[in-house]
């Protein structure tokens, strides 16, 4: 069972951590329409970190707010990738573009789990997916030619399988994150 | 490129017009308008049509009143009154 | 007043509603257009001061209501905008009529947010305030914006009892817990009576006169009160105003009359944070100016 759950934990943090930065452009997108739309997929991801550290807190014997929140940063088992603060639209999207792709790889091979659970949770979760690539694909058709985002691509490709280190930017991050939480004692409801 | 959202709420019902979104193309328009109107589940259908692709009409001309093929056109009280009388029959109340 | 005016007049105060393409009178369509769009540079600015705190939002849940919020609230403003639009005004020339200081924002907008007590309390009372005038719109004689009002309302529907459930979480918790909203009420009561305007009287209110309003400032504040009021006092918590009482008699409420030098003074401009909300309206502009640019050229 803690096999599964260190698993469950390493795509939760991503999509935790991924939703987080991603959720930092609600209300300064480019344009409005798109800023309705990218606060989606940030609740989308999530919604997703949720769900999964709800089976792997079954397992542990804890909640999903407490994985999310109470471990210490060098805890998280997240992608580098996913971790920096990116305030350039050309660096995030093509994080976002090369998360998905990483992404949907990953969930292929878990829906093909002998593990009911896993499979059926990563089917429902790709199904929903399958609306963050076609957004990704569509602005990276419309940025192809930008040298800034083929810099970014480039930038950034190196950090997708990388999970040994922490960067101090997810110090930074978990910092503000569980501020409001760490102002009271373990256990309180908010 | 203004696109116009038609939304249905639930199946069987008529499409209605719901806002418009600006958007560089198709592929843009149908994610916006994705969210813009349903990230809620609130829609069962979404319609989603350029501005420009869409004729405005307005103006309709009757200047003759023709209400021949209206109901308006038919007020039967009188005839029918005189029918009855002549057939010594009452309105159905009456009876 | 010419003729024609004067039957427009006549047809909305009878519960007319016009659409885009219909024959405006110049002031109805001045007024309707500046009114409107100070409604969308409020959803707009509305949104940063509760950005920050989803960044610090204490449970999964929480953190996903609140960027649905805000989320909202940048689409009423896209709603908003393009009725704005189709009156003759583009989004962009708005956009930069904001962040110059040119048109205007509400009140509540140009406050700085302290601690999770002010997002309870936002999302309680000042939605709460913001609903009142919304249903008041519901009727506006101008019927697209009348049309997105009901999208509107129907969203806002969610936030209210959001904020409710932050409050009411907040209440139940630890004895800090409850001086968060103690403290935050505190502080938004002034801007909160002050939200809906000043005591013009209906018939002096072209807003109402037009109809583009159906209802005065006075009688939406005394619903605000009466609605939310008891709601406060029942959680243990005071309001900072030692008037503010229900009079028996008239059915009305009393309370110390608000600043309206404040109001003025803060709407055109000088609230403590409207330069640094607007500094950050400018620079997320500029920096994603490239990203317009490329969208516009295929």
């Amino acid at each position: 069972m803690k096999e599964r759950a260190q698993l469950l934990l390493e795509i939760a943090d991503d999509e935790l951590i991924l939703g987080w930065r991603d959720s930092e452009w609600t209300g300064i997108a480019p344009f409005l329409e798109e800023d309705v739309a990218f606060s989606s997929i940030a609740q989308n991801e999530v919604g997703h970190a949720r769900a999964l550290y709800e089976l792997a807190a079954r397992d542990l014997g804890t909640t999903a707010d407490e994985l999310a929140f109470d471990r210490k940063p060098e805890e998280y088992c997240c992608s580098e990738l996913v971790e920096l603060r990116l305030p350039e639209w050309e660096r995030t999207i093509a994080r976002h573009v090369l998360y998905e792709q990483a992404d949907a790889e990953r969930l292929a091979r878990l829906k093909t789990s002998d593990d009911a659970e896993l499979a059926g949770l990563a089917a429902k979760i790709d199904r929903e997916e399958v609306y963050h690539r076609l957004h990704a694909e569509m602005w990276a058709e419309r940025l192809q030619a930008e040298p800034r985002f083929i810099a970014a691509l480039d930038e950034l490709r190196p950090l997708v399988d990388r999970r040994k280190g922490q960067s101090p930017e997810l110090a930074e991050l978990w910092d503000e994150m569980t501020s409001v939480r760490r102002s009271q004692p373990a256990g309180t409801t908010w | 490129m203004i696109y116009e959202v038609f939304r249905q709420e639930r199946k069987g019902q008529a499409f209605q017009h719901a806002g418009s979104i600006e958007a560089a193309d198709e592929r843009f328009a149908e994610s916006y308008a994705r969210e813009q109107y349903g990230r809620r589940g609130e829609s069962q259908a979404l319609w989603v049509v350029a501005r420009d692709s869409i004729m405005r009409i307005e103006e309709f001309v009757d200047e003759l009143n023709r209400n021949y093929h209206r109901v308006d056109g038919y007020p039967l009280k009188e005839k029918l009154k005189e029918a009855r009388e002549r057939a010594g029959t009452a309105a159905p109340r009456d009876r | 007043m010419e003729q024609r005016e004067r039957e427009f007049l006549e047809y909305v105060q009878g519960g007319g509603q016009v659409e885009a393409g219909d024959w405006l009178p110049d002031e109805y369509r001045a007024r309707l257009r500046k009114f409107i769009e100070m409604h969308g540079n409020s959803e707009l600015m509305g949104v940063l001061p509760e950005r920050e705190w989803i960044l610090r939002a204490p449970t999964l849940q929480r953190k996903l209501a609140l960027t649905a919020k805000v989320q909202d609230e940048v689409g009423h403003a896209q709603l908003i905008y393009r009725v704005v639009e189709d009156l003759g005004k583009p989004r962009e020339e708005c956009l930069d009529d904001l962040i110059s200081g040119k048109s205007k924002f509400h009140n509540v907008f140009h406050y700085p947010t302290k601690t999770w007590g002010d997002v309870g309390v936002i999302a309680w009372l000042v939605d709460a305030a913001a609903i009142i005038s919304q249903k008041a719109l519901l009727k506006c004689s101008y019927a697209p914006y009348a049309r997105i009002m009901k999208k509107i309302c129907w969203e806002e529907s969610f936030h209210i009892l959001h904020g409710r459930d932050v409050i009411l979480t907040l209440m139940n918790g630890t004895d800090d817990q409850r001086e968060l909203v103690q403290e935050a009420l505190n502080r938004w009561w002034g801007p909160l009576m002050q939200f809906h305007g000043n005591p013009i009287e209906p018939e002096q209110d072209p807003m109402f006169v037009w109809r583009i309003k159906s209802q005065g400032n006075d009688e939406a504040r005394q619903q605000f009160l009466d609605g939310y009021v008891p709601q406060i006092w029942e959680l243990g918590l005071t309001v900072p105003d030692p008037e503010l009482r229900k009079d028996e008699e008239s059915g009305r409420w009393l309370y110390t009359e608000p600043d309206w030098d404040e109001l003025m003074h803060v709407v055109t401009g000088h609230g403590p944070k409207t330069e640094d909300r607007l500094d950050l309206r400018r620079a997320a502009r500029e920096n994603s100016a490239w990203v317009r640019s490329v969208l516009l050229a295929a």
